[in-house]
């Protein structure tokens, strides 16, 4: 929750303005006050009764809850938002007015904390949600669905294929085939770097790992910190683990590790921890302790030659300056030699928007809420958005990429040369396992003691994996 | 009917009124208690022997009986750290941090010159939340834009102390953080019992002939008993509801794990696993219990005598 904050899962990263964690915190802060003060019977709290026979415990903090949605006006729909700061904020509101404008239905946002949304979105989906709600793709979508909590959107789908490539598609079925989710945009993970600073020092882009190595070596003989690092809310460093898996094991094995239908205690799982503890001494120190912003900074302000992060790293170059944005530039992660490296398989995680299921309003507003679908796969409509916020790119095939800068064509080349897709560790398997007190902790552990016995750890992860199925 | 009420009103000492207003007035609080605390209580027991995950009903095929206890106690990696910060943080609270308030509280009862301004800034991070005491310290602690760090001059590569990413390192500065508030807190409690203390004894104590020392520890310090015992409750609650600041500062992982922040990661965050939260609610109840019996026994104790 707040965390939170807090504190956030990548999708956290995706909206918002830099010193996110400052403001979040802030932001949480009542939240956390509230949940605080009752510990011991938070469980039972929201959980006395079955949470759609007593909507008033579905959100079972003190904090400031999802708000179940008072009836909708007559010819308008309800829109469940996790886009709490300012920018992504500003521009959900743009989007609704658009679609307000376009067919007469007004949009009432109910907007939430994103960390707060993700935390209650069980209790939210199975309480009094919206009638619309903002969500991810990957194993996060399709757990609900597959729960019976969000509508299926195949209709809409049949009208908005089209606009689609199948990567989109397939991000957007469940698990019964059926769509539920509509796409609005996706970012890449990506070695990030500034242009200047390159070329000044006459470095060039590593194409292997031998070759990043040796630039490592470069970058600490000139006084810089090779790959500036942060993983105090834990999921920064599910990106390395992610790229280093697809690139030495391959996307198939990468989804069956995350399903489960493989196991941590594979020898392959190993070898991608022994890759990562020869390339550890190559990171900024200090990572447990630090925030991917201030991470960030160390690029920014040319302490550290490279960053392995997604492209909403670049918030905090425009909030420095837009020719610190300008120099900003990224290159895929290197070959690692194996054949997996032709996938060029990589983490571009999908934001978008689901249909709840048990939407008070949702009888009278379905047709509604299926046209603001419709709305929202329009390429024009997510314009708006990657405007805004441009560490993003549209989903849609029809978006006027005109307007994009640099980076975010780049973005669209880098995806589109990608064979395979993955979300993001944390959206591609159970939130039970990848949590704070989960994966996350695990990853931080090995931060801490790269050198320890990898069988015992893997099997430790192994072990937690096997109490949760 | 009617002759049987009349008689036994006839030996009553309470009017019917009278009785009416004592059922409210016992029953609307233990009403009140039975739904708000003791229902949850016992509901969090029942789930915790559930997989439960906060969706749909609950079925047969969802109770699991001591399955969630099993793993808590033998896989589940965090349970034991968690539990050992418990009382790791109980047992600094009681040995450094109160100690340290009831010293302040009795330094102040002397009436030093400026006393007011010192008792407004150490009670000062008692009127902010933990939840804003953990961001501020946090920006204390940060690794290159910390103040701390920066007194130090330990920002560099080589150099940098990561006091909230080291797990043996971050408890100790979180400690630090909580009991920066918590000695406020105990100030004002300890020095509200000192003001109390009839002077006289204090007066009786010094034509004895005792020092300031003795004055404390052999007069003050017994007449403030049920002050004392307040004070070590207050500790205890403290101790065990230790929440916002962990969980502020990176959610109560890598070292910061704590029963509360457990449950809440377990039971209301996206992960909802009910049952299995449930189970480490059951087990931080247990805990609690302890002290509360123990205070409840003393209580009575001394009203019955």
């Amino acid at each position: 929750m707040a965390n939170t904050d807090t504190p956030r899962p990548p999708s956290s990263a995706t909206s918002g303005t830099p010193n996110l964690t400052r403001r979040d915190v802030l932001k949480g802060i009542a939240g956390v006050a509230g949940v605080a003060s009752v510990p011991t019977l938070l469980a039972a709290c929201g959980t006395g009764a079955s949470p759609s026979a007593a909507p008033s415990s579905a959100a079972p903090s003190g904090a400031p809850s999802v708000a179940p949605s008072s009836a909708a006006p007559i010819g308008g729909i309800t829109l469940g938002s996790n886009y709490s700061d300012q920018v992504p904020k500003d521009a959900m509101q743009a989007i609704a007015d658009a679609f307000t404008k376009e067919t007469g239905l007004t949009v009432k946002i109910n907007t939430v904390d994103h960390g707060t949304f993700q935390d209650q979105i069980s209790s939210y989906l199975g309480g009094r949600p919206d009638d619309v709600f903002t969500w991810f793709s990957g194993y996060r979508m399709r757990f609900f669905a597959a729960q019976g909590l969000a509508t299926p959107i195949d209709d809409v789908w049949a009208k908005v294929g089209s606009n689609y490539s199948d990567a989109f598609k397939v991000g957007s079925t469940g698990d019964d085939g059926h769509q539920y989710f509509i796409p609005i945009y996706n970012y890449p993970w990506a070695v990030f770097y500034r242009k200047s600073l390159f070329q000044e020092k006459g470095y060039t882009i590593p194409a292997t790992l031998d070759e990043l190595k040796a630039l490592g070596d470069k970058m600490k003989r000139d006084g810089l910190i090779p790959i500036a690092f942060g993983d105090k809310d834990g999921w920064p460093a599910m990106g390395t683990f992610d790229i280093l898996n697809l690139r030495l094991n391959g996307y198939d094995f990468h989804v069956g590790l995350m399903a489960g239908k493989e196991k941590w205690t594979d020898p392959r799982v190993k070898t991608v921890f022994q890759t990562w503890n020869d390339l550890l001494p190559y990171h900024q120190e200090g990572a447990p302790g630090r925030t991917w912003q201030d991470a960030a900074q160390a690029l920014v302000q040319k302490k550290a030659g490279m960053y392995l992060l997604g492209m909403f790293v670049s918030q905090q170059f425009k909030a420095s300056s837009e020719a610190d944005l300008a120099d900003l530039d990224f290159f895929p992660f290197p070959n690692l030699g194996t054949p997996y490296d032709a996938e060029k398989a990589l983490d571009a995680p999908i934001d978008g928007f689901m249909i709840a299921k048990n939407s008070p309003t949702l009888a009278q507003d379905l047709d509604g809420a299926k046209a603001f679908m419709e709305f929202l796969a329009q390429g024009s409509t997510q314009i708006i958005f990657v405007t805004a916020d441009p560490g993003n790119v549209a989903a849609a095939k029809d978006a006027d990429t005109s307007g994009y800068n640099p980076l975010q064509k780049k973005a669209v080349e880098l995806i589109g040369s990608a064979q395979k897709i993955t979300q993001f560790l944390d959206r591609d398997t159970r939130p039970d396992f990848a949590g704070a007190n989960g994966m996350q902790s695990f990853l931080l552990d090995f931060l801490k003691t790269p050198d320890q016995d990898l069988d015992a750890f893997l099997g430790k992860i192994q072990g937690f994996w096997d109490t949760l199925v | 009917m009617a002759v049987s009420e009349g008689r036994r009103r006839r030996y009553s000492l309470l009017t019917r009124r009278d009785k009416l207003v004592l059922a409210l007035m016992v029953g609307i609080p233990v009403f009140f208690d039975l739904a708000l605390i003791w229902g949850p209580t016992i509901v969090s027991i029942l789930l915790s022997f559930t997989n439960w995950k906060g969706i749909g009903g609950i079925s047969a095929s969802n109770i699991v009986g001591l399955k969630n206890y099993e793993s808590l106690f033998t896989v589940y990696p965090f349970f034991w750290s968690a539990l050992r910060n418990n009382l790791l943080w109980l047992v600094f609270f009681l040995v450094i941090a109160t100690p340290l308030g009831m010293f302040l509280a009795v330094l102040l009862d002397r009436e030093i010159r400026g006393s007011r301004l010192y008792q407004t800034a150490f009670y000062l991070p008692v009127v902010l939340s933990l939840a804003v005491v953990g961001f501020i310290w946090e920006l204390q602690y940060a690794p290159e834009q910390g103040f701390i760090n920066n007194v130090l001059g330990r920002t560099g590569q080589g150099s940098l102390i990561d006091w909230l990413g080291d797990p043996s390192l971050n408890i100790w500065a979180v400690l630090v953080a909580a009991s920066w508030r918590h000695v406020g807190y105990i100030m004002v409690l300890y020095l509200a019992g000192l003001k109390s203390v009839d002077p006289v004894l204090r007066e009786a104590a010094a034509i004895d002939g005792a020092n300031a020392r003795q004055t404390f520890f052999r007069v003050v310090f017994p007449v403030m008993q049920p002050i004392n015992i307040v004070i070590v409750v207050v500790t205890m609650i403290e101790s065990l509801r230790a929440f916002d600041i962990a969980y502020i500062i990176n959610r109560g992982k890598n070292g910061l794990e704590l029963l509360s922040t457990l449950i809440t990661n377990n039971s209301i965050s996206e992960a909802n696993l009910v049952g299995f939260g449930s189970a480490i609610a059951v087990v931080l109840l247990v805990i609690s219990l302890g002290p509360i019996v123990i205070y409840l026994t003393r209580m009575l104790r001394e009203e019955a005598t």
